[in-house]
């Protein structure tokens, strides 16, 4: 549904994205992540055909965004940054605008606009006009205005930013309703939005894709290290020194400490599954186990290592193997 | 086409949504009725001055030269100071608020954008011209002003307006403040009325060219009632140049980002 081939924008001698290359397939929900000025918007603006790249190709719907914009666009929806509503229109003479100028059917403009105030429940604000309305209920005209052509792709730029938390997840539901019908790409920073609304996560930093991948798949693959959790009854000896022999085991830092039981992560090689050793070195030391389980990286720890310039280095096989290949 | 007619009615629209609509119309309503009154009584007192001199019949005073032209001259000194006002915002505020990225990112080109807002600022100009009709129709009350001479003086201004709402377009379009593009604007305007003082210091082919560089000099024929093709085509052409270079601005606004 879209397709972006070694897209790469620069301003000047900035360059703002450097060869981005992903797909996303009908009905899909590809989280686009990164910190601030990693070139998330940069890129959604030129998928919507608001700014042209400098290389690189960009196909939405089956055209060229660049050399069939008009039908492209006619395909597109898109909800920027600021949702970009006229303050002196009301609600719905700004949608009725919006519907004109994206070719909906003069017989249909009204239902049109009925539906999707409906659907993004602004309707209780119909006759209001744009510029008294609270952050959230801009946001969803804003929304509605995207959903205005029924377009087959929806991009949204921070579709939740400046958004109270019970608006947040209504939101994110409606998101989530609209995936079978549209493909959407949604910007985000916040990471837990990305785990819950999103098939699929593009994380981009300064311009650079550094992975394309489910949030499952990040969590799980992306550790440099296996950390294993295990809880111990030593009763008065020291676990620690006889889990540190365990060929593979890299570190065990105590965790916590209660009534003789102690916890500790134990870090281990990467691909390298150190749980029978653990398990016997503690059982034949004939302290009492009393949990073993695998700590995953939170999908906070996978984003900060893969866009921190120092942690990013240190698992790098992992972060590599990631990089979808076109 | 479809497209051009509801930006240009949405322009249309934005100017009576905010003050600036009353605020234009209503000055220049003001300001056109005392340039109305003041050249009617002048008139008015230089009539009765021949009547008294019993000059009539061939030397009486004639209405449109007298009366009609040199008040509808003074229209034109009018646009130059109000029409910033008009296209000030065009640009600017839809690039300031963000709005740019409805019109840019929906199915429609930049031309038809353009053309959208420079018909919706024509017609807030039509409807300021259809205000100073009605004190032309008073005059019918007390006298015989021929209509011809008329109409192709409201075609002057209509074209001269154009040229100055085209321009005004560009120069919205290269800033996003408002108050910028309006002074910007402003200044041009005030430029291109006073280039011929100049003119007549640099020999008669820099003469010539300043005169032909005022917008303003280009609407006497059309005041007399005549239409010389020479001015519609300078009018129409300046139009057009002054949309091209605005579409040229939008675009590599688009290519820099």
């Amino acid at each position: 549904m879209i397709e972006v081939q070694h897209l790469t924008k620069r301003y000047g001698r900035v360059t703002a994205v450097d060869d981005v290359s992903f797909r996303v397939e009908r009905g899909e929900i590809l989280g686009f992540l990164g910190p601030n000025g990693a070139g998330k918007t940069t890129t959604m603006r030129i998928l919507t055909g608001y700014m042209p790249a400098t290389e690189g190709k960009a196909i939405v719907a089956g055209f060229d965004v660049f050399d069939q914009p008009i039908e492209a666009k006619r395909r597109t929806g898109y909800l920027p940054e600021t949702p970009p509503l006229y303050p002196d229109m009301s609600v719905i003479e700004y949608l009725t605008f919006v519907s004109k100028i994206k070719r909906v059917p003069a017989a249909d403009r009204r239902q049109r606009v009925q539906q999707v105030m409906q659907k993004t429940r602004i309707d209780d604000v119909a006759n209001r006009l744009c510029s008294k309305l609270s952050k959230g209920y801009r946001q969803r005209v804003g929304l509605a205005q995207a959903l205005i052509h029924n377009p087959d792709v929806l991009i949204l730029d921070e579709p939740t930013a400046g958004l109270d938390p019970k608006q947040i997840i209504e939101t994110r539901q409606l998101i989530k309703q609209l995936a079978g019908d549209h493909t959407i790409i949604l910007s985000t920073h916040i990471l837990p939005e990305v785990s819950q609304t999103c098939q699929r996560v593009v994380i981009i930093n300064k311009g650079h894709v550094v992975a394309v991948d489910t949030p499952d798949n990040l969590t799980s693959r992306l550790r440099g290290s296996e950390t294993m959790y295990v809880q111990v009854d030593a009763s008065g000896g020291d676990a620690s020194t006889s889990l540190t022999g365990i060929p593979g085991v890299l570190r065990v830092v105590e965790a916590d400490r209660k009534d003789g039981v102690v916890g500790y992560e134990v870090e281990s090689e990467h691909g390298r599954d150190v749980r029978r050793d653990l398990a016997r070195a503690v059982v034949s030391s004939g302290w009492g186990l009393l949990e073993l389980r695998p700590l995953r990286m939170s999908l906070e720890e996978i984003f900060l290592s893969l866009t921190t310039e120092d942690l990013a280095t240190a698992p790098p096989a992992a972060a590599e193997g990631e990089v979808v290949n076109g | 086409m479809g497209n051009v007619i509801a930006i240009a009615q949405k322009e249309l629209k934005s100017y009576f949504a905010s003050p600036i609509a009353y605020i234009v119309i209503g000055l220049w309503a003001l300001l056109y009725g005392y340039f109305f009154v003041a050249i009617l009584s002048f008139f008015v007192r230089q009539s009765m001055g021949m009547n008294q001199f019993g000059m009539q019949g061939p030397q009486a005073m004639n209405v449109n030269q007298q009366l009609i032209r040199p008040l509808l001259q003074n229209v034109t000194i009018l646009i130059l100071f109000l029409m910033p006002m008009v296209t000030m915002r065009t640009y600017a505020e839809e690039k300031r608020s963000g709005t740019i990225e409805l019109l840019l990112t929906a199915p429609v080109t930049d031309f038809q954008i353009i053309m959208g807002k420079f018909l919706g600022a024509l017609s807030l100009y039509v409807i300021m011209l259809a205000v100073t009709m009605i004190h032309i129709g008073f005059l019918y009350f007390g006298g015989r002003p021929e209509w011809k001479p008329i109409v192709t003086a409201y075609l002057g201004l209509l074209l001269l307006g154009g040229c100055f709402i085209s321009l005004g377009l560009l120069i919205s379009s290269l800033t996003s403040n408002q108050i910028v593009a309006g002074m910007v604007t402003f200044a041009v305007f005030l430029l291109l009325w006073v280039i011929t003082w100049v003119g007549s210091f640099g020999g008669p082919t820099f003469d010539k060219l300043t005169t032909y560089l005022s917008i303003i000099d280009h609407w006497d024929d059309f005041g007399k009632g005549v239409i010389d093709t020479t001015h519609v085509i300078y009018y129409l052409s300046f139009i057009t140049f002054g949309l091209f270079l605005t579409a040229k601005s939008v675009d590599s606004e688009r290519w820099r980002g």
